[in-house]
């Protein structure tokens, strides 16, 4: 009986104190490809999601994160995905479309 | 071939830029191109640049040259198969005409020369015959194929591959200057 009241007592504690953090949900987000240019890029988003590119042309493109944290190439008419695992402003360019650039701040 | 054309030839790229410029000059007006022709003329574009592309990847040790090249065929192969399968859809068949064949013309002296070239030479040489190539496909595209094609879908199509070959021009105006 002890027992139960001290972990009753440490999770209102808890609780009161906020120090069980609850994980936030990581999001998929959606961006895509046509004309030769990224298109709907999220601005930002935070260390863990996903975001899920459709490539509208129909030349292959890539997604080339330029401190090589992510790097997906997109067949034409398909979806890929990029999973942003470091936190700051991350450049990102077509390998084979250098001309096709974009940055998203990711947040911790 | 004009006169003019010949002089211009002397230089890797004023050849290309002569390959659609001695078209426009010809007695086949832009007016009178037909979709039949349009596609044929892009078909015929498509294939100079992947061909100069599969040269490119025999001669040249660049690895930014390499990997251009290698995005000249992957796209200009993918332009292609779209072209084909419209002119299929649309059961058309694509027609030899007078911008075609000069282009033809003008593509194989320039692989002549580039084919004599060798390292470095031939990496400037080739890089800079894309530009050129690139600008005078776009240009052409623009004032010529599009505002001529009757085919709303051909339509569409020049107007996405615009958009590429204007990408192709930027990459390749960039590696010509790092080139240099």
């Amino acid at each position: 009986m002890k027992r139960l009241f001290v972990a009753a007592g440490l999770v209102m504690c808890a609780l009161a104190f906020g120090v069980t953090p609850q994980p936030v949900a990581a999001e998929t987000l959606h961006a895509s490809m046509a004309n030769v240019a990224y298109v709907d890029v999220p601005a930002t988003a935070r260390v863990g999601d996903v975001i899920e590119w459709t490539n509208n042309d129909f030349v292959a493109h890539t997604v080339t994160a330029r401190d090589g944290s992510f790097d997906v190439t997109i067949a034409p008419g398909k979806t890929g995905s990029t999973a942003l695992r470091k936190p700051g402003k991350t450049p990102f360019f077509c390998r084979f479309h250098p001309t096709m650039t974009g940055v998203i701040d990711v947040t911790p | 071939m004009s006169r003019s054309t010949i002089i211009g030839g002397l230089a890797l790229t004023a050849l290309a830029c002569g390959a659609f410029g001695a078209v426009s000059a010809s007695a086949q007006t832009k007016a009178t191109l037909t979709d039949p022709q349009i596609a044929h003329i892009v078909y015929t574009a498509d294939t100079i640049d992947i061909e100069n592309g599969e040269l490119a990847l025999k001669k040249s040790k660049n690895t930014r040259v390499d990997a251009f090249a290698r995005d000249m065929i992957r796209d200009h192969t993918a332009v292609n198969e779209k072209a084909l399968a419209l002119v299929k859809k649309l059961n058309v068949t694509p027609a030899d005409n007078a911008t075609s064949q000069s282009l033809v013309k003008q593509a194989d002296a320039e692989r002549a020369k580039l084919s004599a070239l060798n390292g470095a030479a031939f990496d400037k040489a080739y890089i800079a015959n894309e530009v050129a190539f690139h600008k005078e496909a776009i240009g052409e595209v623009e004032t010529t194929l599009i505002p001529s094609a009757q085919n709303a879908e051909l339509k569409g199509l020049l107007q996405a591959g615009l958009k590429i070959f204007q990408g192709h021009l930027q990459h390749a105006e960039q590696l010509d200057a790092a080139l240099k």
